[in-house]
């Protein structure tokens, strides 16, 4: 069975430092995947190796079976692969619905065009409203997105990520600084916009983790040390170890 | 569940918001140009008007890549000088009959220097583009001084320090004109120029002009929207190029003559200062820096010495206290009366506009003694009938008590509105 | 072998001057992360303070008080006008000391007038220090070495053996965690501003009586100290160095050599009579700053020896 996303005897180091360490793993389509870990263990350099940012010191990353890693991040997102950022890396300048248009731009073959009206394009602004709509944007479609609230910001955050179709998604804590509320809404959202897909997915918030993930992975100092479905994790003695002190213990989560 | 055809349309902006916010501006603008000719303006009043229609031109060209791409360059004056001198020389093969050039008319020069501009933001853009901010900034400069050393390297193109001088009465006559007369090359003037603004409108309506403000706000998200930042940033300065080269051409055939100085450092910071000042946030905001400092240049410079000092401190003042420019200004102030307290907004704005003409009551009069006696003619500032040399109390009354008042007046404004 | 002798005592004394004046603006675009464009302009002001100071006094007086008094301009400019400036982010301070060097070169023109004044070299140091094939080599100009070295020699003491010094250094690469240390950083800033524009009042003191003082002094030096910040890298002193004695050299080595390119490039068929081949290597001189600018940003953006890029 081919796998969506596959990683194989990654590694990464910056000089001396190591900070990936001999990472391997196997996603399959449609597979929700979360990535728990430590703060430091090195999730987001994980990340940003996947999606093309950093290139792996050594070992590959592979986007349906096409070995991917070395390739510049926006040629592996035109492969299928998006993700959105911890910090939001959204458009600040435009509203919220030229956020998304821009997203959708490129999976509708608008490319590099300068003789074309972006206003006209029918399939352009209908794909950019069904984003909308799917991520609950649509009432604030024409507010600029510098002036969101933060909870939309993620939002839109995840609707850019979404918008150009892609079918492996990566979510870069995306509920972060959240109250439970925003969560339960932000999980919504992540659930119904990722259906369908394959979503790996990085978290704090054990209880969105044991509520969207198919399986986890706990990444230490670089190295996987579990991967598991949730009631695995729950009882492995060597995440409770690597966590203890760090994070609530799964069972102590409502 | 909602009615997608429907909805959609609701987003964007109504075909009535959409005529008033983009077709009319142009028309407006286009009916102004028509309507001057009819005010009989005088010589002088032509020769201004068309060096702005050049210089607005060049300074929303600029606008492309600074304002909707981001990218701070010290060089852009080399695509006008470039795309200017091919047109000069297209003239001068349209004199001599050569081949194709007997057929086209002069008055369509300003597409060759569009080509000429391209091509060099083709060339020289390829290796710039790859890197934004202080490293594309320090390339500009560098490429700039070299272009303009070059210019004197290579006199058949650059003729030297004469430079490549032309005849535009020659070759086909289009719409009739002859090109002669000077209120026949305002016809010229004005067709290029709403054909440039038009143009380069209709970019930011297209899918790479968007793309183009989304590098520009933040190039690592374009990449993940499937897009190469480095290859948007390039395909602009392309057209950047193209439409200074389209102002060059304008010029080629307004002065009849192109030199080497046209390349160098000081247009460049000139079109910078327009671009900015007029508002880099704005579409328009270059249109209004581009007549503002066009009109300095030529009249300023008749009333006073000091214009560029002038000039400074009036760019000091927008990047410090007005960073949105002219253009913010305005449209700051018909929002600010739009908004909850018009009658309150109005009377700090006035209070605002009295300070700082104080200050710059203040400032004109330091600065014309100053000026004065530092030539040294024993020339004495006397503005209205007053005396004032560097001697006289009243003089420096009259530089340090609107100065005060002036600081005071903008400060208290401006706390009025804090304290709001 | 004249040439070689006198390109290097020249492209030498010429380069240390070049670092005077660049390491200044090392120190505050390392640090600010400004690329400060009036920084020949404070060269500028340092060439006509002490041309001021020296016609009322004498050059001595004016060695010590002209940079400290570019210096505390420095300081304001930094304080009032930068400082502000610096929320709207890098563009906004670049076009800043983008007008200011406009406003300082007005200024000049209406104090001291449009034309060059006469700055000289002082008696006690006019004279030939030595002579080789049959030219002289001023005693003035082995002063300005002399200067050069110790201004090189007491600012690598500052920054290295001192704790003010250490303090500067670590801002240079981490100013957010110099801050998080307790260390006033915008006091540190308006400092090390200060003593970047004292620096560059230095060369200007010392060089506007070799070459001309006039208000085009700052346009003339500028872009060939942001050559030399770039071809350097940014937070590195050692490269600012290394980078203005190469240009130094480069310089005065190639306004030596007349050979054209037709000379070199004869055999491909380049001949005098075509424009490419007529061009002398002389007249390359000026430019090749600039060549060696872009060829440096587009094949090794960080510099010689910095470590970020630009």
């Amino acid at each position: 069975m081919t796998s969506a996303l596959s990683l194989k005897g990654l590694n990464k180091s910056f000089g001396p430092a190591s900070i990936i360490n001999d990472v391997s793993l196997d996603i399959a389509p449609g597979e929700r995947h979360a990535i728990i870990g430590p703060n430091g263990a090195g999730k987001s350099t994980l990340f940003n190796l996947i999606s093309g940012l950093y290139t792996p010191t050594s070992g590959t990353v592979s986007l349906n079976d096409e070995v991917i890693s070395g390739l510049p991040a926006h040629e592996i997102n035109k492969k299928g692969l998006s993700r959105s950022f911890q910090v939001s890396n959204i458009f600040t300048n435009m509203t919220v619905r030229e956020n998304v248009r821009c997203g959708v731009l490129h999976s509708l073959g608008q490319g590099y065009a300068f003789w074309k009206n972006i206003g006209s394009n029918k399939a352009v602004q209908e794909k950019t409203w069904e984003v909308l709509e799917h991520c609950a944007l649509t009432d604030k479609a024409n507010v600029p997105a510098a002036l969101l609230p933060y909870a939309d910001q993620r939002a839109l955050e995840i609707a850019i990520t979404i918008a150009g179709g892609a079918d492996v998604i990566l979510l870069d804590e995306p509920t972060a600084g959240m109250s439970n509320t925003e969560t339960a809404r932000a999980v919504d959202l992540i659930r119904r916009a990722t259906e369908g897909k394959t979503l790996l997915i990085v978290e704090h918030d054990m209880g969105v983790i044991f509520d969207l993930a198919d399986r986890i992975s706990v990444l230490v100092y670089g190295e996987i040390i579990a991967t598991d479905k949730p009631e695995g994790i729950r009882g492995n003695a060597a995440v409770r170890e690597a966590y203890l002190g760090d994070e609530a213990l799964p069972e102590e989560v409502a | 569940m909602s009615d997608t055809t429907q909805t959609f349309q609701n987003l964007a902006p109504s075909a009535g918001a959409k005529f008033r916010q983009r077709t009319l501006p142009i028309l407006i603008f286009a009916a102004i140009l028509f309507a001057i000719p009819m005010t009989g303006p005088s010589r002088t009043f032509y020769t201004i008007a068309h060096q702005m229609g050049i210089n607005i031109v060049f300074a929303l060209s600029y606008n492309m890549i600074l304002g909707k791409g981001g990218l701070l360059s010290f060089g852009h004056a080399v695509y006008f000088g470039l795309g200017g001198y091919l047109a000069m020389h297209a003239m001068n093969w349209i004199e001599a009959g050569s081949g194709i050039w007997g057929a086209v008319p002069v008055f369509f020069l300003p597409l060759v220097g569009f080509a000429g501009g391209a091509l060099a933001g083709a060339i020289i853009g390829w290796p710039s583009c790859r890197k934004a901010g202080t490293t594309f900034a320090m390339i500009s400069l560098g490429v700039a001084e070299l272009i303009f050393a070059a210019a004197f390297m290579f006199d058949s193109f650059f003729g030297g320090e004469q430079g490549i001088s032309g005849d535009r009465m020659n070759g086909y006559e289009m719409f009739n004109l002859s090109l002669g007369p000077i209120d026949e090359v305002y016809w010229f003037i004005a067709f290029w120029t709403v054909v440039g603004v038009i143009g380069m409108w209709a970019f930011t309506r297209t899918p790479l002009g968007k793309l183009s403000e989304a590098t520009r706000d933040n190039a690592q998200r374009v990449q993940f929207i499937g897009y190469n930042p480095q290859r948007v940033r390039y395909l602009v300065f392309i057209f950047a190029g193209g439409f200074a080269g389209l102002a060059g051409g304008m010029a080629a055939v307004n002065y009849e003559i192109f030199t080497p100085d046209a390349l160098s450092l000081v247009p460049s910071g000139f079109v910078l200062i327009m671009a900015y000042v007029g508002g880099i946030t704005y579409f328009v905001g270059p249109i209004f820096g581009a007549i503002l400092l066009t009109y300095m240049q030529s009249m300023l410079s008749d009333f006073t010495e000091a214009w560029l000092l002038y000039l400074g401190v009036l760019f000091i003042a927008i990047v410090m206290f007005a960073p949105r420019g002219i253009a913010g200004i305005v449209f700051g102030f018909f929002d600010g009366l739009r908004g909850d307290n018009p009658g309150r907004f109005l009377g700090r704005w006035l209070m605002r506009l009295a300070g700082i003409l104080l200050m710059l009551t203040g400032l004109i009069v330091l600065v014309e003694i100053s000026v004065r006696w530092s030539n040294g003619y024993g020339e004495v500032y006397e503005p209205f009938g007053l005396h004032l040399d560097i001697t006289s109390v009243l003089s420096w009354v009259l530089v340090i008590l609107p100065a005060v008042a002036g600081v005071w007046l903008t400060r208290f404004a401006s706390k009025e509105e804090d304290g709001q | 072998m004249e040439t070689i002798v006198f390109g290097l005592l020249n492209g030498v004394s010429y380069g240390l001057l070049l670092f005077m004046l660049s390491s200044g603006l090392t120190l505050i675009f390392s640090m600010m992360g400004v690329l400060n464009f009036a920084h020949a302009s404070f060269y500028m002001l340092g060439a006509y303070f002490a041309f001021t100071i020296t016609g009322s006094t004498s050059f001595w007086i004016a060695l010590f008080i002209a940079p400290v008094l570019v210096g505390l301009v420095g300081a304001v400019v930094e304080r009032y006008g930068l400082r502000k400036v610096h929320a709207n982010g890098h563009v906004a301070e670049l076009l800043f000391t983008f007008g200011l060097a406009y406003l300082i070169e007005e200024v000049v023109k209406i104090i001291y007038g449009k034309t060059a004044v006469d700055y000289r070299v002082p008696d006690l140091l006019n004279f030939a220090a030595f002579e080789i094939y049959g030219a002289t080599f001023p005693a003035y100009r082995i002063f300005v070495i002399f200067i050069a070295i110790a201004m090189l020699v007491g600012l690598w003491f500052l920054l290295k053996r001192t704790r003010a010094g250490l303090i500067i250094q670590a801002a240079l690469t981490h100013p957010h965690m110099v801050g998080h240390l307790g260390h006033n950083v915008p006091f540190i800033f308006m400092t090390v501003f200060g003593i970047g524009c004292a620096l560059a009042g230095l060369a200007g003191l010392m060089a506007g009586n070799i070459f001309v003082t006039d208000p085009a002094m700052a346009v003339q030096m500028g872009p060939i100290v942001f050559v030399v910040v770039v071809v350097g890298g940014i937070g590195s002193l050692e490269g600012a160095f290394l980078a203005s004695i190469l240009i130094g050299l480069l310089q005065n080595f190639a306004v030596g050599i007349n050979a054209s390119f037709a000379d070199l490039f004869g055999f491909i068929g380049l001949t005098e009579m075509s424009e490419v081949g007529s061009i002398t290597v002389s007249s390359l001189a000026p430019v090749l700053p600039f060549l060696l600018l872009v060829l440096m940003l587009i094949f090794r953006p960080q510099g010689l020896m910095g470590e970020q890029e630009l």
